[in-house]
């Protein structure tokens, strides 16, 4: 009697086929780009194991190679940067998990974040605490952050997204965008375009510790730190309290989530607030190890968590987490280990450039990210 | 849009659930028309009809997932038009699925907890879990694996835990018996039959219509969106009209 359903797949399943051109032209992309990140990281061991080799010298005359020194700075730097696009991509994953739709204004909560974190902690400068009692002023603005960018991301679901619930997910993805430029202009009409400052980290947190062989900054140890601890808040909640279970249950399939008596709307509404709380975290974290903010402060690092959250596998948040470290670890670490071998000019600039080509080439490769399960048909269609 | 209560002569303080003249659209596509449906504690009633006549809609309308547009759901003599699921759950009605629809990257345990989601009597929740165990000592052995890693059999013993964790009075099935294999069928209508006898109300709708009507007590036949007859089950057994329109081919050879 259910036959029918199972013809239809079939025969989608055949309309979807690509053209074998398009194949072709994919597979040859695809050899490009493996033969390019090969050449340019076998030329950098050849630099490595000697300058003179004929190998690294034939892209790149000039090649030095690099101290372990240097590459271990490279790493740490990149791990570093990698936590923030983790951080943000969890709000990204959270949300199209539960309503299967990109959040694009998710980056401008990180933002609004830094900014409530840059005026609580210039009101302690100013009247001398920030100095004298450090971590309390610290506990103090990351509360006050966190709880302005929960509610920033609990508002504009309520405002912008909940009226849309029922409407095709390109919709709210449309609207987002609009939310992006909404919240940033709001922060630019107040503050104005320039960069604004943190005030100056005490001694103790900004100088450079050696942990391992790996000399780190103060200030990157506790970025660390929070992240880890901001991660096992967010596991604990997700795998092991019956919010958590709910969220899950609601990701998978809202009817029978509230066929079980699991209220939706409020489900859906914790999920923009611990999103936006990770993002308040991250928030002030990048305002304190970068000490300045403005308003497209949350551009670019929004863009790059989405890449993160689409490279460790949407809707997954170890992969959110582990796709930001990647994201991160590749754009620090590439543009010395593979581009500068290759002769290519500049490569510090080249980050962007490197993080995007991180996304073109998991989206080859393996479409559903890094670890992300197969997304089936039923499950998003 | 106006929910008026209809003053029907079925009004009826001893039933569990009731249906009283209720109409249901899905945008301009009316679907049940003037339904009149009643169950009582402790029945089996089965709700037989062809494919598209709207028996998910009545299950999905009696929990409130989908709105009547006219005509009142009455639970335990309360009329509950303007209650959410979540309410109806709470008071003693819930539902196994069509297709069973397990949360398939939940484990097992969470997804019979999550039957549980709206009870805080921990001692109660402990006892009725025994209980699913009991009845389903294959479930009690995967209680760790992903629900979606079942086999549909497995898949459906857990359904039906998951439903019976809130405790309900009245239970809905939707199809319990689809995609099983012919021996499971069997040991399917005995589970569900144990399951009555206990004391639950069950109300099922079935494909599988003589098997269904020779457990059931009573049974309704739904033509599109229309009772068109309600009956016990033995004399809907020896229509001859049903048999031939519906329910040729059962274990009529
Ligand atoms: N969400 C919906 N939106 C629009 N139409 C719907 C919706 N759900 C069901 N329908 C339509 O309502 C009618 C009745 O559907 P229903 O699912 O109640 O049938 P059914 O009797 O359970 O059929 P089956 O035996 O195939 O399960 C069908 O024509 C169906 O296409
Ligand atoms: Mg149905």
């Amino acid at each position: 009697m259910k036959e029918g359903k199972t013809v239809t797949a079939v025969v989608e399943g055949k309309s979807k086929r690509r053209t074998p051109l398009v194949d072709r032209f994919l597979f040859v992309v695809k050899v490009v780009l493996i033969g390019l990140v090969t050449i340019g990281f076998l030329a950098f061991v050849a630099q490595q194991i000697s300058p003179d080799n004929w190998f690294a010298r034939w892209r790149n005359p000039g090649a030095t190679g690099l101290s372990a020194d240097q590459i271990k700075g490279l790493v740490i730097s990149g791990l570093s940067q990698g936590v923030f696009y983790g951080l943000i991509a969890l709000g990204y994953s959270m949300v199209y998990g539960v309503l299967g739709f990109i959040n694009f204004a998710h980056g401008e909560v990180f933002m609004v974040s830094a900014y409530t974190g840059y005026i609580a902690a210039n009101k302690f400068s100013a009247n001398g605490m920030w100095e004298s009692n450090f971590a309390l002023c610290l506990l103090i603005v990351l509360l006050l952050a966190v709880m302005v960018s929960t509610v920033t991301a609990v508002l504009t679901e309520r405002i912008a997204y909940r009226p849309l619930r029922n409407s095709p997910r390109l919709i709210p993805l449309i609207t987002s965008i609009g939310v992006s430029f909404v919240l940033q202009n709001a922060v630019l009409g107040i503050f104005g375009p320039g960069t604004q400052g943190y005030p100056q980290l005490p001694e103790w947190l900004a100088k450079q510790r050696s942990i391992l062989t790996f000399e780190i900054s103060g200030i990157k140890i506790l970025v660390f730190l929070v992240t880890i601890v901001s991660m096992t808040g967010l596991w604990y909640l997700v795998e092991r309290t019956k919010t958590g279970k709910a969220m899950r249950a609601v990701a998978e399939d809202k009817e029978i989530a509230s066929l079980m008596g699991i209220n939706v709307n409020r489900i859906i509404v914790t999920t923009f607030a611990v999103g936006g709380a990770m993002a308040g975290v991250a928030g002030v974290m990048f305002g304190l190890l970068f000490r300045a903010v403005n308003p497209m402060t949350g551009f670019l690092p929004g863009i790059k968590a989405f890449t993160a959250a689409v490279v460790g596998g949407i809707g997954n948040l170890g992969g959110a987490m582990s796709g930001g470290l990647a994201l991160g670890s590749a754009e620090s670490i590439a543009p010395q280990l593979i581009l500068e071998p290759l002769g290519v000019p500049g490569v510090t600039q080249l980050k962007d450039a490197v993080a995007f080509t991180v996304l073109v080439m998991v989206l080859l490769f393996k479409p559903s990210g890094l670890f992300g399960e197969r997304l089936s048909a039923e499950d998003r269609a | 849009m106006s929910t008026e209560t209809s003053n029907s002569e079925s009004t009826d303080p001893s039933a569990l659930l009731e249906f009283r003249q209720v109409n249901t659209h899905y945008g301009a596509v009316h679907i049940l028309k003037d339904v009149d449906l009643a169950i009582y504690p402790g029945e089996l009633v089965c709700l037989l009809g062809g494919n598209a006549s709207g028996k998910t809609t009545t299950l999905k309308t009696l929990l409130g997932m989908v709105t009547p547009t006219s005509g009142d759901v009455v639970l335990d003599g309360e009329v509950v038009n303007n209650q959410p699921t979540s309410y109806r759950v709470a008071n003693g009605v819930t539902m196994v699925p069509e297709n069973r629809r397990l949360f398939k990257r939940l484990t097992v345990k969470e997804n019979l907890m999550l039957g549980a989601y709206l009870r805080n009597d921990r001692d109660g929740i402990n006892e009725d879990i025994e209980y699913v165990y009991d009845l389903f000592p294959r479930v009690k052995e995967r209680l760790s694996q992903k629900a979606g890693t079942l086999s549909g059999g497995e898949q459906q013993m857990v359904a039906i835990g998951r439903a019976l964790m809130s405790r309900p009075k009245v239970l809905l099935m939707d199809e319990p018996s689809m995609g099983l294999a012919p021996a499971l069928v069997q040991q399917n209508f005995e589970l569900i039959e144990k399951i009555n006898n206990e004391g639950m109300a069950i109300f099922m709708v079935e494909q599988n219509a003589n098997m269904a009507l020779s457990i059931a007590d009573r049974g309704w036949v739904l033509l599109t969106g229309r009772v068109i007859l309600d009956d016990t089950a033995e004399a809907l057994r020896a229509n001859e009209d049903l048999q031939k329109a519906y329910l040729g081919g059962g274990s009529g050879e």
